[in-house]
């Protein structure tokens, strides 16, 4: 697959320190999380992306344009929805998102046409014509997001797209992010350092840490991995039941307490374990996938000491 | 993406030429700015004078006509269409211009930066320098309308009046109009682009703008009657512009700053206005 990110020895020096150190990775997820406690270097790794931090050491890569060299065929690729309140003053929310969209290479009318399209793919096609100073703030996440997406960007980069957003405004959030992802037209960037945000929508993970990569995870491969680990709580179960789970190829240990832990094998679905249980008259009170959540994951990385070697390799 | 649908797809239609979108900025300025009825009225009224001087090229031209008319036979005109004419046109202009920058210029950049909204334009193919010249297009295209366009139209006329051998013998006028107004005009525009990156307050920024005038103006007399001296005038841009434009237009005026003290300090100045944006205007504001 190719890369989307490429990060080579990438350092950013900020006010005479040293802000990211040393990251190396390549992610080519279609959603790519990045995570850490505030002050990590998430938002400064983004700015270095879009060229507004020159590296120190090192270079940044983007769908193979360096940071250096290419920053404005990087920029026509992407989209950018920042974390902090950003707009225009004292224009509407579809004269704002036309103006963006302009500003990317679009022509005046398909900008036009794009901005209404992207307002009411967001959801504020009935507040297109507000003015965007007056929207509450997660009305004003959404315009955000429909400059960032009005010009059909390669890539979208937002950060921390959720903030400040209520239960069902984040939801609307979550959703949308899923939605573009599955479109199958863009990739992802999703900064954030709420760990459900990035769960549900991410597919790759870089943890950062004081400016350095302390973990990168794969969560859909950890995810289709950890389906094969299968923890059950029965009743009834003996030796026998287990020995026709191993029939299966599977491999099972009885622990106390009536359970059963298992590794499911290729071809083998969970329907065959109720098959099996019916056959020998098992009830299967309780079936669990069992598997590190990225919480335990991030708890993890956290505890790693930055200063080891190896610790910015980005594999852990 | 389309309405209906509620689906995201991406774009794949042309693009505009990359050189072409810093003028995407002005064109949405001037829909905001003529929105004002306040500011569309100063606009028309800044026409008024080149009209007035209009009449006076005719009157000029045509007053023998216009004496007989009245029973005079050897009436000699008393105004005189020549490089001091041009000069007051142009004094006339400029401090109307000067007006309408006040009003347009400190909310030009201010703005953007108050609503944080320059990561916006700078994460696109949109540089810093293409943002400037667009800001400051805003103000050269409409400050041009009402200096040395209409200042050349006059010429033209007074030309077309006054016959070939004048044109011929005062075609440096229209260069002196010409480049006496670009040059007031890059020099206010980068001023109030300046004023505006480091001044949030709109408000705030369009009085500095006048008092960078009127009150360095007074300074600079102070100084000069304080301490005998004649080098306060330096500070007093009314003085500095002056002296340019009576070298560009031949006038028989002493002015009170040598046209090269005059040159030099209007370099100062731009090359000042061009560090403080390049300072300023960033994506990213680094706290240190």
């Amino acid at each position: 697959m190719n890369s989307v990110i490429e990060l080579d020895g990438l350092a950013v020096d900020l006010g005479g320190r040293r802000i990211l150190n040393d990251l190396r990775c390549t992610l080519s997820a279609r959603t790519i999380g990045l995570l850490g406690p505030n002050g990590a270097g998430k938002s400064t790794l983004i700015n270095a992306l879009l060229g507004f931090h020159k590296p120190a050491a090192g270079t940044a890569r983007i769908f193979g344009h360096d940071v250096r060299t290419g920053i404005r065929e990087i920029r026509k690729l992407t989209g950018y929805m920042p974390e902090n309140d950003a707009f225009i003053a004292n224009m509407s929310a579809v004269s704002y998102v036309h103006l963006m969209a302009e500003l990317s290479g679009l022509p005046a009318d398909a900008a036009l046409e794009r901005a209404h399209e992207a307002l009411f793919y967001v959801g504020l096609g009935e507040a297109r014509y507000r003015k965007v100073g007056t929207y509450s703030l997660g009305m004003r996440q959404l315009a955000k997001l429909a400059q960032a997406i009005a010009h059909g960007p390669k890539l979208l980069i937002l950060d921390e797209p959720t903030n400040g957003l209520d239960p069902p405004a984040r939801q609307r959030m979550i959703r949308l992010i899923r939605e573009m992802r599955e479109s199958g037209e863009m990739h992802l960037i999703l900064c954030s350092h709420l760990l459900r945000d990035v769960e549900e929508t991410c597919e790759e993970v870089l943890i950062l840490k004081q400016g350095r990569i302390v973990h990168y995870a794969n969560l859909e491969e950890e995810r289709r991995a950890n389906r094969k680990f299968i923890e059950m709580e029965t009743v009834g179960a003996n030796g026998t039941f287990a020995t026709d789970i191993e029939k299966l190829g599977c491999a099972c240990a009885i622990v106390p307490n009536n359970r059963i832990k298992l590794i499911l094998s290729e071809g083998v679905a969970i329907r065959d374990l109720y098959q099996i249980a019916k056959n020998r008259n098992v009830q299967i009170r309780r079936l669990n996938y069992r598997r590190d959540s990225l919480e335990d994951i991030f708890l993890k990385a956290m505890e790693t000491d930055v200063t080891q070697n190896g610790a910015t390799n980005g594999r852990i | 993406m389309a309405v209906y649908k509620r689906s995201y797809h991406g774009y794949a239609g042309p693009l505009t030429p990359e050189w072409s979108r810093f003028a995407i900025l002005p064109r949405y300025a001037y829909t905001r700015l003529f929105q004002s009825k306040i500011m569309t009225a100063f606009f028309v009224l800044c026409f008024v004078s080149p009209l007035v001087f209009l009449t006076l090229i005719y009157v000029a031209n045509s007053f023998g006509s216009i004496a007989k008319m009245f029973g005079a036979t050897e009436a000699r005109s008393p105004i005189t269409v020549d490089g001091e004419f041009f000069i007051v046109y142009l004094g006339v202009q400029s401090f109307l211009a000067f007006i309408l920058t006040s009003f347009v210029g400190p909310g030009l950049i201010s703005s953007d930066l108050a609503n944080r909204a320059l990561p916006l334009y700078l994460a696109r193919p949109f540089s810093r320098v293409e943002y400037v010249v667009g800001k400051m297009s805003v103000l050269l295209i409409l400050l041009s309308s009402i200096t040395w366009v209409p200042g050349l139209t006059l010429f033209a006329v007074q030309s077309a009046l006054a016959g070939g051998g004048w044109l011929l013998n005062n075609l440096w006028i229209a260069w002196a109009i010409f480049a006496g107004s670009w040059i007031w005009i890059l020099v206010i525009a980068l001023l109030a682009l300046a004023l505006s990156a480091w001044v949030k307050w709109k408000i705030a920024a369009g009085a500095l703008l006048v008092g960078i005038f009127f009150v360095a103006s007074a300074l600079g007399q102070a100084i000069n009657a304080a301490l005998d001296v004649t080098w306060g005038s330096l500070i007093n841009l009314g003085d500095v512009f002056t002296s340019v434009w009576i070298s560009l237009f031949r006038s028989h005026e002493s002015p009170h700053v040598s046209p090269g003290s005059a040159w030099i300090m209007l370099a100062l100045i731009s090359a000042t206005c061009v560090w403080l944006l390049y300072r300023k205007l960033r994506a990213v504001e680094v706290v240190r």
